[in-house]
């Protein structure tokens, strides 16, 4: 397949780096002020070096990729709330072409479903995004392999930032404040943490999961979650919960087309009290009993995987 | 359920009274008044519920329709009927709650989350390190009806909406935590 790589983060420039390995072309590849077009496939070394020494991925405008020749348009912009621009143009772009379009971008498919989902009816290309929810883990495709009828709740730990810093807490009693600067040295959370640690990110994955399991066409946002966040989670409570085998987790629960967010009880040793960065997502499927997917919920390669697991479902 | 409603069968019935003079005699009258004959009375004297309270356990006789006069003619009068015959409180519910617990009256919380969901606290812990006027954390253990455990959490959640505080949930109500 060739592919147009829209967005050279940690995600997109991944994506590029590792497309020859699962046998893809790049023919365009663009950042926010520049891009790099070549219908014979650029030379991803390159592009990659010259985004990392001049801030640049080629001469070419952002505008010249979108209307570059390629099948498969990758979609890894930043996540943006409300109108999910620019990220929601740039699939609308791709899909009013016939062309398929592979999301890491949460926007669109959190923001507006429905708008992406009637665009996708007119077209003969299709939409994936399992990069969206948990990084590398196979939630949505495993959802959609049982069918979402059968699935009646999903909840899990979809936040690897959050993560981090509760079970820090609880393992060395030590307080938010401190926990938080610790996991920014270590770039595990952001210099602007606010939408991992206030349950923003975790809300939009449990509002892309809840879309795809809405069995009545029922369009779900951000705004139709309950959202809590962990800023306030004391040492003492923490104490609390392990003084009694349990734990706190900041958990994202869709269940008959609620979304809630919040820092939850679990008992130590249950499946969704995961250490560290880990994520995992339960799933209560009809006929099978709990199914549990654990690993790792971020990174540009492990986002990547998934993007390029999309592009080969297609 | 049987559906022979004259048949005579025992019952246990749980309260919890008020420590004062008097409150035991005034429970059993609704007992007698509605045709329940006594069986015994276990009074767990120095057992005492967080909320000052005094457990007591009462065995009867009567019908399940006398039994359900009993209970309401109990709850009319004002006695806290804690467990009646089937009717279990079988579901235990953990939950943390943080805030200012302390200057927000604790005992009032805890008789507020009592009265409007008709769970019962079993267990409270209260750890306050930076003493009382700080915020502080209270882990709570609760017994519910079976079944009852959303409409308890919802009506938590509106208490300590009231007071400014934060509930820390157990996952899923009713499931596996
Ligand atoms: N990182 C993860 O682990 C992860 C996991 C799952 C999903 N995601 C999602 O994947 C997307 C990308 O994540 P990321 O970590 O790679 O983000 P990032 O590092 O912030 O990169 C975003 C990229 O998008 C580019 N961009 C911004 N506006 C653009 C426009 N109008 N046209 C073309 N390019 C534009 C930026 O250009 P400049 O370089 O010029 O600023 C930048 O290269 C986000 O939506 C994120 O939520 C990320």
């Amino acid at each position: 397949m060739r592919l147009a790589v829209i967005g050279a983060g940690a995600v997109g420039s991944s994506v590029v780096e590792l497309a020859s390995d699962h046998g893809h072309s790049v023919t365009a590849f663009a950042d926010s002020s520049s891009a790099v077009i070549d219908s014979a496939g650029i030379d991803a070394a390159e592009a990659l070096d010259r985004k990392r020494i001049d801030g640049v991925v080629g001469s070419g405008t952002p505008e010249d990729a979108l209307s570059a020749e390629y099948d498969v348009l990758v979609e890894a912009t930043p996540t943006t709330l409300g109108d999910a621009e620019p990220g929601f143009s740039h699939v609308q772009a791709a899909l009013e072409r016939d062309r398929h379009a592979v999301l890491a971008n949460k926007g669109p498919v959190a923001e507006r479903y429905a708008d992406v989902r009637a665009l996708e009816r007119e077209s003969e290309g299709s939409v994936l995004f399992e990069a969206t929810v948990g990084g590398a883990m196979p939630i949505l495709s495993t959802i959609d392999d049982f069918d979402p009828s059968h699935i009646t709740a999903v909840r899990g730990v979809l936040n690897g930032t959050a993560n981090f810093i509760l079970s820090r807490m609880a393992t060395e009693g030590l307080d938010y404040e401190h926990v938080l600067a610790e996991a920014q040295d270590l770039g595990v959370a952001e210099a602007d943490p606010t939408f991992d640690v206030d349950g923003t990110d975790a809300a939009l994955k449990g509002v892309i999961i809840a879309n795809v399991l809405s069995d009545d066409g029922t369009e779900y946002t951000l705004e139709d979650a309950e959202v809590e966040g962990i800023q306030e989670i004391s040492g003492s409570a923490l104490e609390l919960a392990r003084a009694d085998g349990r734990t706190v987790r900041l958990i994202a629960e869709v269940v008959e087309g609620s979304v809630r967010v919040g820092p939850r009880l679990v008992p130590d040793n249950a499946p969704l009290a995961v250490s560290g960065t880990r994520n995992i997502a339960q799933l209560e499927t009809e006929h099978a009993g709990q199914l549990n997917i654990s690993g790792r919920g971020a990174g540009g390669p492990e986002t990547a995987s998934a993007v390029l697991a999309d592009i080969g479902r297609l | 359920m049987s559906d022979s409603t004259d048949e005579v069968r025992s019952y246990t019935v749980r309260l919890e009274l008020v420590d004062e003079p008097g409150e035991l005699l005034r429970a059993l009258e609704p007992i007698a008044n509605n045709g329940g004959n006594l069986l015994s009375i276990f009074h767990e004297r120095g057992n005492v519920t967080p909320r000052g309270h005094i457990p007591v356990e009462v065995d009867l006789e009567a019908t399940p329709e006398r039994f359900d006069d009993i209970v309401d003619a109990l709850r009319d009068a004002g006695i806290n009927v804690i467990q009646a015959g089937a009717e279990q409180y079988s579901e235990a519910l953990t939950i943390i709650l943080t805030g200012h617990l302390v200057n927000t009256d604790l005992s009032d919380t805890l008789s507020r989350i009592h009265e409007s969901t008709d769970a019962t606290v079993t267990d409270l812990s209260l750890s306050a390190p930076e003493g009382t006027d700080d915020a502080s954390s209270a882990r709570i253990r609760l017994a519910t009806e079976e079944g009852a455990v959303t409409e308890t959490m919802s009506a938590i959640r509106t208490v300590a909406g009231d007071k400014d505080l934060r509930v820390i949930e157990p996952l899923a109500a009713g499931g596996e935590a």
